[in-house]
């Protein structure tokens, strides 16, 4: 479409839009900036006035402490162990549960899918749940932080119409080649759905990476805790509330703020590394999720 | 259906084998999905369950079967106490706000981002705009708490450069409920707008063609093609987040909230970490905890029902 002729409201509306856009990527883009400044600067650069977007002057001692405190690789791999377990059993249960339910044939189909959407929209609460997982006698582990939460109804809901949507023939056309129902499964239906489990694999993934507050109710023992919490307690609680009666054990108690901004810089890396899959496969769950069933 | 409501003796029976039978033939299905219910029944019923002790003055040695009933006891506590009705005006005020200007910002963005001919700026955009939607909010605030730093903030360096007084934003009772809203935005607004963007790319082009054909501008086209054909999925939207004039975000208030600012910061959600899980008042924090699902479940039900009397666009 070639339009040469812009109205004047047009013109300010284009502007506008560009503008605003502009700006809003400067929002996010600065602080990420003087994030990753402060981490690589010296002290007195950083205590210096100014705007602090550019690293004038270099110093890695901030990832030199993050590298020397042994608490935060201990976090770093409580938080991966978390989320490969707990990623791997939400893929499988989450496949286990969408697929009978895709099948109208499942007797009483819509009880069953009904007191699993009811928990969507009413829950007990905190303080019931968290009785719960003490009377399991989960504290203190990692099923603690894999369990609660192990299957969601939004992602069960996707995977089900995903499979729901499956041509029906393919099933019916194996089934004439005498083909069993685990046979089905297994080389029919799974591989077809390796796209959306791709998708709430990841989903599962960064909700893990990004979780800390199961962490911070459950887990006590100090080598157990994950690396978002550990982080909490450098940047946050640091700086902003020294008050809140979280007593800080790290071998040094006062934190600089390269080392700070490091530590949330070593944090973020993994997310930045996969970022161009997550972009793609999340963009595809939120689409599917938007066709609700 | 009409066969149950004739319910001769003998029906009922064959009825119940005829889906004893049923499950034996799918006898795989079901065992496929009994983990799955399973699960929701423990670890999302028991709880359920368990909201009982609201009711109770439980004690944790005792469980709920042995504790003492005590009837509303803790939701009169509840109502009479001047905190609570703090906790629940700021909670209504900062979701109020929440709502009011983060509801229509990803539908702003997305007809903005729209307006975008070139594809590796939309594309640009869209990439810088979803990414604080991945990280934590311990992440994002560290980032907010550095941003807005008075010494070295690029935001109050900008003030000062611009000759005002640099502002402690996380510690002024005037500006923090600001910071919750605006960072809220800030952190979802693309994501979110990735719903609308879909809507907007399955309009019709032929009703653009026509429209300009007629020499429309593209505000009116705004406003008269593109709004009216996405207004079914701002319905869903609206059902779907209704319950957040309640639901407050723990994640992001407890990662911001200060002493200076408890005040006007603290929220249902915090302050039942604080009473349940600090103090240890589990009776209390439960009665707070569900007078705030059953107001969230009532704000669902609502919404669906208005939806559902003025368009067809309920979700249940």
């Amino acid at each position: 479409m070639k339009i040469k002729h812009r109205s004047w409201s047009d013109r300010i509306y284009v502007t506008f839009a560009y503008t605003v856009l502009v700006l809003l990527c400067v929002s996010i883009i600065v602080p990420m900036m003087q994030v990753l400044t402060v981490s690589v600067s010296p002290v007195e650069v950083i205590n210096s006035y100014g705007f602090h977007l550019f690293p004038t002057k270099f110093d890695f001692s901030g990832y030199q402490e993050v590298f020397r405190k042994s608490i935060i690789w201990t976090a770093y791999g409580n938080t991966i162990i978390r989320t490969v377990l707990g990623t791997a059993l939400t893929v499988i249960l989450t496949f286990m549960g969408a697929y009978p339910l895709s099948k109208k044939s499942l007797p009483h189909r819509p009880f069953w899918t009904a007191l699993i959407v009811f928990t969507m929209f009413f829950s007990g609460g905190l303080i019931p749940s968290y009785m719960l997982i003490k009377n399991l006698g989960l504290m203190n582990s990692v099923w603690a932080l894999v369990l609660p939460g192990v299957v969601s109804v939004f992602l069960l809901l996707i995977v089900r119409n995903f499979i729901a949507a499956l041509p029906e023939s393919l099933e019916e056309s194996a089934k004439i080649d005498g083909a069993g129902e685990l046979y089905i499964l297994w080389k029919i239906i799974m591989p077809l759905s390796m796209p959306i489990l791709a998708t709430v694999s990841l989903y599962s993934a960064v909700g893990h990476w990004n979780a800390w507050f199961d962490s911070m109710l459950y887990i006590q023992d100090e080598h157990k805790q994950v690396l978002q919490l550990i982080l909490r307690r450098i940047v946050i609680d640091g700086t902003l509330d020294p008050s809140s009666g979280v007593t800080d054990s790290m071998d040094k108690p006062v934190n600089t703020e390269s080392m700070k901004m490091a530590t949330l810089v070593v944090s973020i890396l993994p997310i930045i590394c996969i970022y161009p899959f997550l972009q793609k496969y999340f963009v595809k769950g939120t689409m599917l999720g938007s066709v609700k069933g | 259906m009409q066969r149950k409501s004739i319910a001769l003796p003998g029906t009922l029976e064959r009825k119940s084998s005829g889906t004893l039978r049923s499950y034996i033939k799918h006898r795989y299905y079901f065992f496929m999905l009994l983990p799955v219910l399973a699960y929701f029944v423990i670890f999302h019923y028991v709880p359920i369950y368990g909201v009982l002790m609201a009711f109770q003055d439980f004690r944790i040695f005792k469980g709920i079967s042995g504790s003492e009933f005590v009837g509303l006891k803790h939701f009169r506590e509840l109502f009479d106490g001047i905190y609570f009705m703090q906790v629940l005006k700021n909670t209504l005020i900062i979701n109020a706000y929440k709502i009011l200007f983060g509801f229509p910002a990803p539908i702003l963005l997305a007809l903005l981002i729209n307006e975008v001919m070139r594809p590796r700026f939309k594309k640009f955009v869209q990439t810088i705009s979803y990414l604080p939607h991945f990280l934590s909010w311990i992440v994002l605030s560290g980032i907010v708490i550095e941003i807005l730093s008075p010494s070295r903030g690029a935001l109050n360096v900008l003030l000062m450069e611009l000759g005002f007084q640099p502002v402690y934003f996380l510690a002024s009772t005037d500006w923090f409920r600001t910071i919750l809203v605006s960072t809220d935005i800030w952190k979802g607004v693309g994501f979110s707008a990735i719903i609308y963007l879909a809507a907007i790319a399955g309009i019709s082009p032929e009703l653009y063609e026509a429209a300009e054909v007629d020499g429309i501008s593209r505000l009116k086209k705004v406003w008269y093609i593109t709004l009216p054909s996405i207004a079914p999925v701002i319905v869903i939207m609206v059902i779907l987040n209704s319950g957040s004039i309640i639901n407050d975000d723990f994640d992001q208030i407890f990662n911001l909230l200060n002493t200076n600012v408890l005040s006007v910061g603290d929220v249902i959600s915090t302050y039942t970490y604080t009473e349940g899980i600090a103090k240890m008042n589990y009776s209390y924090a439960a009665a707070v905890g569900l007078f705030k699902n059953v107001i969230a479940l009532i704000m669902v039900l609502t919404a669906n029902t208005i939806a559902r009397r003025f368009s067809d666009q309920a979700i249940f």
